[in-house]
């Protein structure tokens, strides 16, 4: 990565973090792609509609509440149905029911087309780490494993906590800004899931199966996920940093990355790019749970 | 049938057995409701005792309390031990207590069955509590019990499949029970639009027990025989598809949550009449509504799996039939608001747990609909915001229904009243502590915290912290109730038949107590 590169990136990332410090307490993360800034707004509609009915059945409630006590001297009416009303309370709903379900269509129909990607990269889950296969575009060949990097020290409590305690990896995925990335997901063992909240982006990685998403950043910086689906005993300890930076920055990394070829996960990875892949993950996958089986977990 | 027992025959069924005899062999339903009853809040205090465990780890970030693995069995067992051991046989206590009384019924239809379901249950909760004593501990899985984890997992695995197969057939035989009780045994001139809408809601739900537990006793079946037997019916490799078993249990999953709050419905709308001191508002419409929340609850199921990769039309589909889903819920509340509209209300303890249910389990309504968005449901799924919206409809909802119930029909079950400093205490604990446990988990999963997880990062430090206060706050607060009920059923204010001044309905023509046999000749309603 060029000195210009890591600058630009420690600033994106330092400015993405305070924002989020500031915003993400209470809502979704910032986001840096354009679906998740639709699921963010859409997010925001909701809530404003719930807020508003809630404030109109409550306020009504407790208006009841109040005033309609024995104790204030209410006395009951009689009243226990009305037509025009029953109706009103049933129509009125499935209106605004349908100004909600109208952008949410939008953005479901843009999340689910995958295609015209720039860069294609497989992710594998496996118990408990990422692997990553670029398997098309810019840096094609490119294959790492991603494994938490936050000490043991600071999980057990003997270290002091370092501020991306458990979001932090040994190998992360980089991408260039502005490119569409489309992600192929599948797992090694068990059901994981790819999950970068800036993103908008969650999908379940199913062992024997290939699913797909997409995305693409529009900021560079740093962005940090989680296994979203539980997988065993390190669920939480499998996380996901995406480093997005410049196209430059991309090249520099792309090239730095040429002669490096982890040799980690080999056995499983040989076939990783041929039609036989689903099968001979699938095997794997029987490997691994036989072994594990006496284990227990 | 049986509306007159010859009276030779009740000195015989008296004579034969006391102590704990009786309670294994009667076919009464009033102890079959109370030993349900019982069960059901041994179970929520173990259940209860995991979730405390839990959110001990959860307290500050880092392992402190417990190791991951043994975090993930607790995270199962609360589950499994809080769905199918407290909150469910609960509601069959309910039922077992009072259906026959508001119908004006002698006792269940199948008495010696109604036996046999209950003490099914006894042997499933050994199994699963003692699946944490066998080697590899309790299934771990979550409790969905997904594969290839759950085909991963030791013999607690398995202990727990056998405990669902023997709670499910338990939950069938109650289920059969209650709609032959309500179909042939409702007293002359109780048509079914007259029946109390408790009657009603249970009745839906058992049709809905009867439609789906044997599904799920198809999908831990299969399974039990991909782990011992060699199938492949979750497993790639031999053809079959992890996902499938997603689509199985959500079939039964999703009908299964409306289980475990319509009979909530129903307790909720007998008590708000009643301390409103006027009738249900549209009482069809409720019907009506409840029909349709449990028809729709067959055709939502994939909500459940948004993330599972399913092609746009069906994620379209199943959000547009999880968002019409608010619709017969929305009349739900409407009415009951109605009702209390210009009423003359008092707010004794069943009351304060009923306006309270109405309104924390309208928020959990409200995040429902919130999930019920696909796109916003990507970015939630399988985070703390789904943990808070389920906890805000089955312990806001369905838990507070309950003890709402059990107080408003402790002074039929016992003869005394419950004492009303006691029980206000224990609502305000509960909905305060409620809150402070739940509320801030909404703000925990939208900044990004995975569920089923024993540790996490540094920037959800302290809502964790506040929730684990709130839950220790919220779990000896329960310990109030019980205190409110032994000292109701030593004591108290003696109970008149009608125990509240405007309680409606026939549970309230006989004694309080009610005498070990009631309405033996069916009465006659208007």
């Amino acid at each position: 990565m060029s000195l210009s590169g890591r600058l630009a990136v420690a600033v994106a990332s330092s400015l993405a973090s305070f924002s989020a410090a500031a915003q993400s307490r209470y809502n979704f993360q910032e986001p840096v792609t354009e679906i998740a800034g639709q699921i963010y707004d859409l997010h925001i509609l909701m809530l404003i509609i719930c807020l508003v009915i809630f404030i109109g059945v409550f306020g009504v409630m407790f208006w009841s509440v109040f005033h309609h006590r024995k104790s204030r001297g209410a006395v009951a009416a009689n009243f226990h149905e009305n037509t025009t009303v029953e109706i009103v309370w049933t129509v009125v709903p499935v209106l605004i029911l349908v100004g909600m379900a109208w952008p949410a269509t939008r953005t479901i129909l843009e999340m689910k087309d995958t295609s015209g990607a720039d860069i294609t990269i497989k992710a594998t889950g496996y118990q408990w780490k990422w692997g990553y296969d670029y398997l098309q575009g810019e840096g094609e060949g490119i294959r790492f494993v991603s494994n938490l990097a936050t000490p043991r020290d600071q999980i057990e409590g003997r270290a002091e906590k370092g501020e991306h305690y458990l979001l932090e990896v040994d190998n992360p995925v980089v991408v260039p800004v502005g490119k569409r990335i489309r992600l192929l997901l599948t797992a090694n063992d068990v059901i994981h899931a790819w999950w970068v909240p800036a993103f908008g982006v969650k999908q379940d990685a199913i062992p024997g199966f290939i699913r797909d998403t997409w995305f693409q950043a529009d900021k560079e910086g740093v962005y940090r996920g989680v296994c979203a689906e539980l997988c065993g005993r390190d669920h939480a300890y499998m996380p996901i940093e995406v480093h997005v930076v410049s196209a430059d920055a991309y090249s520099a990394w792309v090239a730095q990355q040429g002669p490096r070829q982890p040799a980690v996960e080999a056995e499983a990875e040989t076939e990783a790019e041929t039609e036989a892949e689903t099968e001979a993950e699938a095997d794997a996958e029987v490997g691994t749970s036989d072994e594990s089986k006496p284990a227990g977990v | 049938m049986a509306a007159v027992i010859p009276e030779r025959l009740q000195e015989h069924h008296h004579g034969a057995h006391t102590g704990l005899m009786r309670w294994i062999t009667t076919t009464n339903h009033k102890d079959i409701g109370t030993m349900y009853l019982i069960f059901s809040f041994v179970m929520f205090l173990a259940g209860g005792v995991m979730a405390l465990t839990l959110r001990a780890e959860l307290f500050q970030p880092g392992l402190q309390v417990v190791q991951p693995e043994l975090f993930n069995q607790l995270t199962t067992l609360h589950g499994l031990v809080m769905v199918f051991g407290a909150i469910m046989p609960a509601f069959v206590g309910f039922a077992n207590w009072m259906i026959p009384l508001m119908i004006g019924a002698s006792d269940m239809a199948f008495a010696r069955m109604n036996n046999w379901s209950f003490w099914l249950l006894p042997p499933a909760a050994i199994l699963l509590i003692g699946s944490f004593f066998v080697p590899g501990g309790a299934t771990a899985a979550g409790w969905t019990l997904y594969p290839p984890l759950s085909v991963q997992m030791g013999m607690g695995m398995d202990l727990a499949i056998f405990a669902v197969h023997i709670m499910g057939v338990s939950s069938i035989m109650g289920a059969i029970n209650i709609v032959v009780t309500i179909l042939n045994m409702r007293a002359p001139g109780m048509t079914m639009m007259k029946m109390p809408l408790f009657c009603w809601t249970w009745l839906i739900t058992a049709y809905l027990l009867i439609a789906v537990m044997p599904v799920l006793a198809g999908a831990v079946t299969m399974l039990l025989t991909d782990r011992h037997f060699g199938t492949s019916f979750f497993n790639a490799a031999g053809g079959g598809d992890p996902v499938l078993y997603q689509h199985i249990f959500w079939f039964f999953g999703h009908p299964e949550v409306y289980i475990m709050i319509l009979p909530a419905f129903g307790i909720v709308s007998q008590i708000i009449p009643t301390f409103a001191r006027k009738p249900l508002f549209g009482y069809a419409s409720m019907v009506y509504a409840t029909s349709s929340i449990a028809i729709l609850s067959f055709i939502v199921w994939a909500h459940h799996m948004f993330t599972t990769g399913m092609p746009a039309a069906g994620q379209l589909f199943f959000m547009y039939a999880t968002m019409l889903i608010a619709v017969p819920t929305g009349v739900k509340v409407f009415n009951w608001v109605a009702t209390m509209w210009r009423g003359s209300m008092t707010f004794e303890t069943p009351m304060l747990f009923a306006v309270g249910f109405i309104f924390v389990f309208t928020m959990g309504g409200f995040t429902g609909l919130i999930c019920a968005i696909a796109p916003v449901d990507i970015q939630i799924h399988d985070t703390y915001y789904v943990v808070a919206h389920f906890h805000y409809v089955l312990v806001a909802g369905s838990l507070f229904a309950l003890f709402a119930g059990a107080y408003y029909w402790l002074p039929k079950w016992t003869g005394h009243m419950p004492d009303e400093r006691i029980g206000k205490l224990h609502f305000w604990c509960s909905i305060v502590f409620f809150n402070v446990t739940f509320f801030p988990m909404h703000f925990l999963g939208l900044a990004g915290m995975p569920r089923r997880v024993p540790d996490y990062a540094l920037q959800f430090a302290d809502f964790n912290a506040l929730a684990t206060i709130g839950a220790f706050g919220f779990g000896l607060s329960q310990l109030i109730f019980l205190w409110a009920v032994i000292k109701c059923v030593r004591g108290g204010e003696k109970a008149a038949a009608r125990s509240w001044e405007s309680a409606e309905g026939l549970e309230w023509t006989v004694p309080s107590p009610a005498p070990h046999h009631t309405f033996e000749e069916a009465p006659v309603v208007r």
